[in-house]
């Protein structure tokens, strides 16, 4: 049923692929099973750990040549019941039924699914780094699956492994088939993955979330990609994301999933329209609201709370050979910014990963040494630690990612407490259970009313979601009245309901104590939300500031509208 | 927001506790064990040459406090009093005296002179599981080894823990220069000959366990250290260290209440092992003859004689049966603890 092999076909240096044309309606099943027969059907799908379902019988149904989402927030069970498609979870009760070309991937025995993972459902992966061998060449694992399940000789599967390289877009395939995955980007990995996948031209990819680690401007890259292969295959592809833009753009069917049910499907563009379930309009809805005071006028008037002068930070690296002996190597993160921050207001900083824009944070904390000035208040950072912690009260910070930023065995009361400690140590112990409780009011914990927040003060932070450990973390910073706050990514590590709720907690606190905020974010949602100025940084560099608004309508720099154009 | 889902908060390590308890093996093991220590911190009540109380002549002695004169029980001479003289024996069960002895009544130390058979005797009634081949009691002396040995494993496992802990805080805490130089430190001391300057120093020195004790310490912290180290180098960079030094904590702090607690699981997970690593410590330089001085009750001890008068069956027999059992309970708690605080592990 092979119908040819990649090698046996021109390369796409002769202007067409590798792979053939396959129509959607012509896909080839093992006989008897209809036509317009779904390429894969699943009935009541349960998967459950150690006796807690985590998915609870869930139907749906792909079409030959169909794109599919299945969305849902984390925890959804949306990864889990993909993976429970080809068996590959580990300790789980699968049940139900999913029948693929008539045969049923549940119960047919292991040895046979083995022959049908990556011959006819092949899987892509979030994360490239981990799932590519790091100690073999991209040639060779994609020649190995070549070699494996087309049962090609070595030479010319070496050679396939190079054509389907090149179909993925990479410049140079020849070079980089020779290549080690650390030595490629990871846009460039995601490729190879895909070329990986797509080797044995399966009639269904799962896809689970194949953009998330990537930057923004390269998720357009990568989704274009898969949907032209998917053209051309004429496969079918299941994609697992939680990201709503690419799903508008991508797919042409939507599976909701909320807590391991199924709450909605539909075709793509009737469902953004119309959602008729609750969680999918709250889904739809997500997008961060704009709910800020406007700056007032004299904005060049306004107290001035941190004001960064050519600003540069550098690390030393370590020198290859006899050199590194004696002197050690820089590389600058952060090469000479200059910001203004009005007193109330918001300043946006955005960029990719590797732009230095947390590094940048990190200094403006004086956490890290930098050269340059930086004055916060009119005082500087200076090297000894009892003159910096008169300036420590006046600007705290929030980071990314709320189940690292709480040390696991200290209580509620302890984490937030901490601040007080040091700066007010004369407070009694009644004085400072107060003050924790008003900080945990402040951000919303504790009931509607705030009056179950003493039931949480002797709890830990496993007890509590992310959400919630963000809201720690913002009580934290707050309790010790800092003027100035740095936003270090403090949403992206969040599902978007949630998101959107803490962007609200966070402008209302703005408003209500007159804070500014110094925000980190590679989300131009959150920025455009959120901040009254912004930076766009790129490579330790400002490339474009100024106004949020004036920024977003008329980018001037090409980085900027590539960004914001990724971005949708 | 919802109201967090646990109805009860229990902290990290009670949950550890919790999964403990759960693994019956280990959670036997450590009762078991604990109640063998309680058992042999008492040994003075369970083995003794000494009667625990005397009545004699309507006055009443207590014998394991004080040391009377054979004299004050009708004997001849001005010396201490031998219990165990058939002599005493009698006088102490004439006409309403008499005499509470320990359940075995021998010292680790009391050469039984009256025993029917020769030395070393095989388990009779009066010692239970024969004598050595000076004729002291084995039981005894099985009893008071393993009091000497979990005592002293108890203060080398702290002492070499302590020691790790904080060179290991030092070396991660501080990282950069120190790091590498207490790196290279480390290097250095841990290829220094042991043995030989143990065998050295027991020449030099009078043996005790005092400088048993210092020696092994001096060698046994580095394997620690390094697991400390890596802890600290992880828990430094992640962002509640971060927030706290926003904070103006003072490193002091961060390193006592953020690092310290966050950083003992690996303490925590080895200290059975180091338990029974340090009585195979004992045990081995006693075999050897270089560990504890002649006349303290060890283990080690006893094997060598077992060694030595192979045809005893019963002193190689029982204190390898003791030792065995000792080191398996520690490492079934070693397992379960190992088990227990497996961040991989989730509550069921």
């Amino acid at each position: 049923m092979r119908l040819s092999t990649p090698s046996g076909l021109p390369t796409v240096d002769h202007g067409q692929s590798a792979f053939p044309q396959v129509a959607p309606s012509g896909v080839s099943t093992s006989g008897e099973a209809a036509l317009n027969a779904p390429l894969l059907d699943v009935r009541g799908l349960s998967v459950s750990f150690a006796g807690t379902k985590v998915v609870h019988g869930i139907d749906f149904c792909i079409a030959a040549g169909e794109k599919i989402a299945l969305v849902g927030e984390s925890g959804s069970g949306k990864t889990v019941s993909a993976l429970s498609l080809l068996r590959l979870v580990a300790n789980a009760d699968i049940s139900g039924q999913a029948m693929f070309q008539g045969r049923d991937l549940l119960s047919m025995p292991e040895r046979d699914l083995r022959a049908m993972r990556g011959r006819d459902i092949a899987m892509i992966f979030q994360e490239p780094m981990t799932a590519l061998n790091p100690l073999m060449t991209i040639g060779d694992q994609i020649a190995e699956v070549v070699t494996l399940k087309m049962g090609l000789p070595k030479a010319k599967s070496a050679q396939a492994a190079i054509d389907l390289l090149a179909d993925t877009g990479i410049p140079e395939p020849l070079r980089r088939a020779r290549a080690f995955p650390h030595q490629l980007s990871g846009g460039q990995r995601q490729r190879a993955m895909i070329a990986m996948a797509l080797a044995c031209q399966p009639k269904l990819l799962l896809a689970d979330e194949p953009t998330t680690a990537l930057d923004v401007s390269l998720r357009g890259q990568i989704l274009d990609l898969l949907a032209d292969l998917q053209r051309r295959n004429g496969m079918a592809v299941l994609m697992i994301t939680h990201d709503l833009n690419l799903v508008h753009r991508f797919a042409d069917r939507v599976v909701v999933m909320e807590r391991g049910h199924v709450v909605e499907q539909g075709a793509t563009q009737a469902l953004f329209d119309h959602p008729q379930h609750p969680y999918t309009q709250r889904l739809m809805a997500s997008k961060p609201e704009r709910d800020m005071l406007v700056p007032s006028p004299a904005g060049a008037s306004a107290l001035v709370v941190m004001a960064a002068d050519k600003v540069r930070v550098a690390y030393p690296t370590s020198l290859p050979g006899l050199k590194g002996w004696f002197r050690h190597g820089e590389y600058v993160a952060v090469k000479g910014v200059d910001f203004k921050l009005a007193s109330g207001q918001t300043l946006g900083i955005m960029g990719e990963s590797g732009s230095g824009k947390s590094t940048l944070a990190l200094a403006a904390l004086g956490l890290l040494p930098f050269q340059g000035n930086l004055s916060l208040m009119g005082s500087r950072w200076s090297s000894n630690s009892l003159q910096n912690r008169a300036l420590r009260r006046q600007v705290q910070v929030v980071f990314q990612d709320p189940f690292s930023s709480l040390s696991p065995r200290m209580t509620v009361e302890s984490i937030v407490a901490e601040g007080l400690g040091v700066h007010e140590p004369d407070l009694s112990a009644a004085q400072r259970r107060a003050r924790v409780l008003a900080a945990l009011r402040d951000v919303g914990l504790g009931g509607e009313s705030g009056a179950d927040a003493e039931s949480l003060l002797s709890r830990y932070p496993h007890e509590f979601s992310g959400g919630q450990r963000q809201r720690l973390a913002i009580a934290r910073a707050l309790i010790i009245s800092p003027k100035l706050l740095v936003l270090d990514e403090p949403t992206s590590a969040l599902d978007v309901t949630v998101q959107k709720q803490i962007l609200q907690l966070l402008q209302k606190l703005q408003r209500e104590h007159g804070l500014s905020y110094l925000l980190i974010t590679h989300d131009v949602a959150v920025i455009a939300a959120m901040a009254h100025t912004m930076l766009v940084m790129k490579d330790g560099v400002v490339v474009e500031s100024g106004e949020v608004a004036s920024v977003l309508s008329n980018p001037t720099h090409n980085y900027t509208r590539a960004l914001l154009c990724a971005a949708g | 927001m919802n109201a967090p889902v646990a109805p009860v908060s229990l902290s990290p390590s009670r949950r550890a506790w919790l999964r403990f308890k759960r693994n019956r093996l280990g959670y036997w093991s450590l009762v078991a064990f604990c109640v063998l220590v309680a058992f042999s911190l008492g040994a003075e009540l369970i083995s003794n040459d000494r009667p625990l109380l005397v009545r004699y002549q309507g006055q009443t002695y207590f014998p394991m406090v004080t040391d009377y004169s054979e004299k004050t029980f009708g004997g001849d001479f001005d010396t201490a009093t031998d219990y165990l003289d058939p002599f005493i024996r009698e006088r102490l069960s004439q006409d309403g005296n008499w005499a509470l002895f320990a359940p075995n009544p021998y010292g680790p130390k009391t050469l039984n002179y009256f025993a029917k058979a020769p030395n070393p005797s095989p388990p009779t009634g009066d010692n239970w599981l024969g004598t050595d081949d000076r004729g002291r009691d084995l039981l005894a002396q099985l009893i008071y080894g393993f009091r000497v040995s979990v005592l002293f494993a108890l203060a080398l496992t702290f002492t070499g823990t302590l020691l790790g802990i904080v060179t290991g805080a030092i070396q991660g805490f501080f990282g950069g220069k120190t790091d590498l130089a207490f790196q290279r430190f480390i290097e250095i001391w841990g290829s220094m000959p042991e043995l030989y300057l143990l065998i050295i120093f027991s020449a030099v020195f009078a043996p005790s366990l005092a400088l048993l004790l210092i020696l092994l310490s001096l060698f046994g912290w580095m394997g620690l250290s390094d697991y400390v180290r890596a802890e600290f180098l992880r828990n430094r960079q992640l962002d509640y260290v971060r927030a706290a030094r926003s904070l103006g904590v003072s490193n002091w702090h961060i390193i006592t209440r953020h690092l310290l607690p966050n950083s003992m699981t690996p303490v925590v997970t080895f200290l059975p092992f180091r338990m029974s690593g340090a009585i195979l410590a004992l045990t081995s330089l006693d075999f050897l003859g270089l560990g504890v001085p002649p006349g303290t009750p060890s283990l080690g001890e006893l094997l060598s004689q077992g060694k030595n008068n192979i045809d005893a069956w019963w002193i190689s027999l029982s204190t390898f049966a003791v030792l065995v059992i000792t080191l398996l309970l520690l490492t079934f708690m070693g397992d379960a603890l190992r088990d227990a605080l497996d961040p991989r592990k989730v509550d069921q």
